[in-house]
């Protein structure tokens, strides 16, 4: 019985070598029911490696994988309630739309009318009613797309996996799908877990994401907290973009030997004398280079004392003709003591 | 004209006519012994021919020795081809899926048969039948041609596997399909035209050997070796005229459609060109 | 059950390994390498010549044997004749290769390499057959050469010795014929899958930096080429020293390797000896392998 206390996904120490490579090292990992859950990372960090774990494409070299308190460890892929949509799709080329979304029916015996019955609702599901006799082949990307998630939805998994499914796609259809996805997710109600290394797509569809960095995960938490407080260098350095301060630059700002992060977004870029209030940080410096980006502008800032940050600004008022005119200005930054993040090393 | 983005040179006509030269060297004699299967003429091969007849066709087609030929010929290269559909296609996949030391060794080994000359697969099983005291019989040619079937099978395979997206195994078994369910909805539908171009090719390969049949048949006689010894002491010139075309339209067909098959599954799934 | 079978086979994939891998391997190596060693072991033995009994005592005199002047011949006579063929054969294929691969029309291309690739599967003894008719005395070819008024120049040939005989098709001539013919595909593709390696646009640089057509063809096409025709003459070569279908048919008295080979197992009984024969290709063929490896021919094939 699937008791709703119990995490979908729990990694135990999961540990897994390649030949002597360890791609995935110690990972403790839990998954709530029913999350929009993110494993993000850079290729080769190992979120792939985990996911193709809880599938069951790889067994773990040790630790244990827990599937809603069943451990699933070493259970082959057609064993366990869990279904993917790959990154290529993997449609089945001979068979048709249909066929290919009532595959796992028709493995287990489900009899036809009822097969067909239900591909008809999964088709409804992922708008493409009436595409059922068509060949893959014949399909678009996007539409392609909907079919795999049809194809694995149609189980009832407990979990669904996605290894990047969105990659293939252009922006416009990504935007699109991100947004449909979390729809469906909220309809169906099942745990997705979502393998990207596309940090901007992870912060908009997760509830939660795990941060993957050289086969460890580095940190877990909602997208304010992964953004906000990043946990390490890397996580702020990955997730979104981020300066970061450390020795005698850090040392001249603070008056403390820390290292910290501190996104552009913060910190306000003033003129030459303005004022400090006593609760924030400032640094003096000369702009060397400023990028009109339209919705808000980029400015390098190469700091007095050596070291430089960047700085985003909004233009609610400027115009691209005037920012340009700021290139080569001195100016004085400053931002709230609040916003920068001590990190750690890695 | 505006200068053609595409460059593309011209043959001169000295390239233009070695190529074609060369072409109909190659085609041209089959197509002489067409012509001699009408010739009326039994004890010699006079051209022009002195003049045309049908009945060759209906002498051959009486003949006993013929059709037992025929028939041995064609159990041969039945067998010899499900042998060697069998064993190429697990090799294939054996190579395929595992990353397993010594997977060239495998490849060398098995084209080994076809690399060295039919001579040496010929006399070294003609060598161990008489060793271990074999009686010559259907299973020692049989097993004499599987040798170099196998190959053909196996490169054929091994080719659609490496064509075919590697993910759909892995989607059959997440969606709940178990090995067998695996082989029989996925990935048999996808090497099924392999399997039937390799197994035209060794059949056909099978149904004209000579030169390792000639160790391993014993007195038995496929319709390669009546040729043969007709080739060395012709009594029978006309009807081998007959037996000839015949053998040749029956390998040239599987042949011809096996290239199709491996030619349009190269266009519609994108191989590279 | 099979959801049984197949989940204890998953969670093992080496035994999966060894049951795909045990059935082929088991019978490539027990049949063939196992015929192979076994035809190794007899070129060791030797015939009573009294008893006509094959003495299985591990001796050299048989391989001695092969030293002696008859046998020497077989061998020179053999190799000669690959040789030939194989010179013969790469000067027809180039210019059909090279006009596949850069010249033909995709869609006549299609159909060219289906017209060069069929006869090398099929008909191998029928093809063979198709000469003795047009080389008849009496034949096709005879008679085109009585129309042009050649039969003179046909007489000298065949009066030639060494390679002459009593008719176009009992003689070396004739046999060269139907060699070169018969292994003719084995020397085109190869060649034509190297020149189709050759990019377009380098065939443009040479004529862009005013290489005349035969220079690009001389200094760039050729070499390129080079690989391809080795890989070819690894089969014309090859199969020509093991043949023994067309000097049986074609030939005269003066034997061949294949032909030898036949000959003793057969009539003469004397395993041994055609066992040792047989070797001499072998190590041939490794010795052409490994040259041919280190001009970089395999990536040819």
């Amino acid at each position: 019985m699937i008791s709703q206390q119990q995490p979908a996904i729990l990694f135990e120490k999961v540990s897994k070598l390649f030949g002597n490579v360890k791609a995935v090292d110690q990972a403790n990992l839990e998954i709530r029911d029913g999350e929009f859950f993110s494993l993000l990372g850079p290729s080769g960090s190992g979120k792939t490696t985990c996911l193709r774990m809880i599938a069951g494409f790889e067994t773990p070299s040790s630790g244990r994988i827990y599937l809603y308190g069943q451990d699933v460890s070493s259970l082959p892929p057609y064993e366990r309630d869990v279904n993917t949509v790959f990154q290529d799709y993997a449609l089945f080329p001979h068979m048709s739309v249909g066929d290919n979304i009532a595959y796992g029916l028709m493995v287990k015996g489900v009899p036809k009318p009822e097969r067909r019955k239900r591909v008809d609702e999964m088709l409804e599901l992922v708008q493409l009613a009436g595409y059922a006799d068509r060949k893959p082949s014949q399909l678009s990307g996007g539409q392609r797309q909907r079919v795999a998630l049809a194809r694995a939805l149609i189980n009832h998994p407990k979990v669904l996996l996605l290894d990047e499914p969105l990659g293939a796609l252009d922006l416009k259809l990504r935007q699109q799908m991100q947004v449909e996805l979390k729809a469906i997710q909220k309809r169906v109600g099942i745990t997705f877990i979502f393998v990207t290394h596309d940090q901007e797509e992870a912060l908009t569809m997760s509830d939660r994401i795990a941060v993957f960095n050289e086969g460890r995960i580095v940190q877990v938490g909602t997208p304010a907290e992964i953004y906000e407080h990043p946990a390490t260098a890397f996580v702020a350095g990955f997730v979104g973009t981020s300066n970061l301060v450390s020795g005698e630059v850090a040392k001249r700002i603070t008056g403390r030997e820390i290292r910290f992060s501190i996104r552009p977004e913060k910190i306000h870029m003033g003129t030459a004398d303005a004022h400090i209030e006593a609760d924030s940080y400032s640094a003096d410096g000369v702009v060397r280079d400023v990028v009109y980006l339209g919705l808000y502008t980029r400015y390098l800032v190469e700091l007095n004392g050596g070291g430089d940050l960047v700085v985003v600004e909004q233009n609610l008022k400027t115009t691209s003709m005037d920012v340009l005119k700021i290139k080569g200005q001195a100016v004085r930054l400053h931002w709230k003591k609040e916003h920068i993040r001590e990190v750690g090393g890695g | 004209m505006p200068s053609n983005v595409s460059y593309t040179q011209k043959a001169s006509w000295g390239l233009t006519l070695a190529a074609w030269g060369g072409l109909l060297f190659l085609h041209v004699p089959i197509l002489i012994i067409f012509l001699y299967t009408l010739t009326p003429d039994e004890t010699t091969y006079t051209f022009p021919l002195p003049g045309i007849t049908f009945k060759w066709f209906g002498i051959a087609w009486q003949r006993a020795d013929l059709w037992r030929a025929l028939t041995l010929s064609l159990q041969v290269a039945a067998v010899a081809t499900v042998i060697a559909l069998v064993l190429g296609t697990l090799a294939a996949a054996a190579v395929y899926r595992s990353h397993f030391f010594g997977r060239e060794a495998i490849s060398f080994l098995l084209v080994l048969p076809i690399a060295l000359p039919g001579i040496v697969t010929g006399i070294a099983l003609r060598t161990t039948i008489g060793a271990l005291d074999i009686p010559f019989s259907y299973w020692t040619i049989v097993v004499g041609h599987a040798t170099f079937c196998v190959v053909v099978v196996y490169n054929n395979v091994l080719a659609r596997f490496r064509r075919m997206q590697g993910s759909q195994i892995e989607a059959s078994m997440d969606l709940g399909a178990n090995s067998f369910q695996t082989f029989r909805y996925v990935v048999f539908p996808n090497i099924a035209t392999a399997l039937l171009a390799g197994g035209m090719l060794a059949f056909a390969l099978s149904f004209d050997e000579v030169i390792v049949t000639t160790f391993t048949a014993g007195q038995q006689t496929t319709l390669p070796i009546w040729i043969f010894s007709q080739l060395t002491r012709p009594r029978d010139r006309p009807v081998t005229n007959v037996v000839a075309l015949f053998v040749m339209l029956i390998t040239f067909l599987p042949i011809f459609f096996a290239q199709k098959i491996t030619a349009q599954s190269a266009d519609t799934e994108g191989g590279s060109k | 059950m099979l959801q049984n079978l197949s989940t204890f086979l998953y969670r093992r994939p080496r035994l999966m390994l060894a049951l795909l891998l045990g059935p082929p391997l088991l019978y490539m190596v027990v049949v063939y390498l196992g015929s192979l060693f076994v035809l190794l072991l007899n070129s060791f033995y030797y015939l009573e010549e009294f008893t006509g009994l094959i003495v299985r005592e591990f001796t050299w005199r048989t391989y001695a044997q092969i030293f002696e002047p008859a046998n020497r011949d077989i061998f020179v006579r053999t190799a000669i004749m690959a040789a030939a063929v194989t010179v013969a054969d790469a000067l027809i294929a180039f210019p059909l290769a090279y006009y596949i691969a850069k010249f033909a029309s995709p869609r006549l291309k299609t159909w060219l390499i289906i017209a060069v690739t069929m006869p090398l599967w099929s008909s191998y003894l029928v093809r063979v057959y198709s000469w003795k008719l047009i080389l008849a005395q009496e034949g096709i070819l005879s008679w085109f050469i009585h129309l042009l008024r050649l039969d003179g120049a046909l007489n000298w040939l065949l009066s030639l010795p060494g390679i002459g005989g009593s008719s176009l098709a009992l003689s070396p001539i004739g046999m060269f014929i139907v060699f070169v013919y018969i292994w003719l595909p084995y020397m085109i593709i190869p060649i034509q899958t190297a020149l189709e390696r050759v990019p377009a646009s380098l065939l443009e640089a040479s004529s862009d930096l005013g290489a005349k057509p035969f220079q690009t063809f001389r200094t760039v096409i050729l070499p390129l080429a080079f690989p391809g025709v080795v890989a070819g003459s690894i089969f014309t070569f090859s199969l020509t020293l093991g043949d023994f279908i067309v000097p049986l048919s074609l030939g005269n008295s003066k034997l061949f390797i294949g032909q030898a080979v036949y000959s003793y197992q057969g009539t003469a009984g004397n395993i041994p000896l055609a066992a040792a024969m047989t070797m001499g290709p072998v190590v041939i063929m490794i010795v052409y392998l490994l040259i041919a490896r280190k001009l970089g021919a395999f990536d040819a094939l």
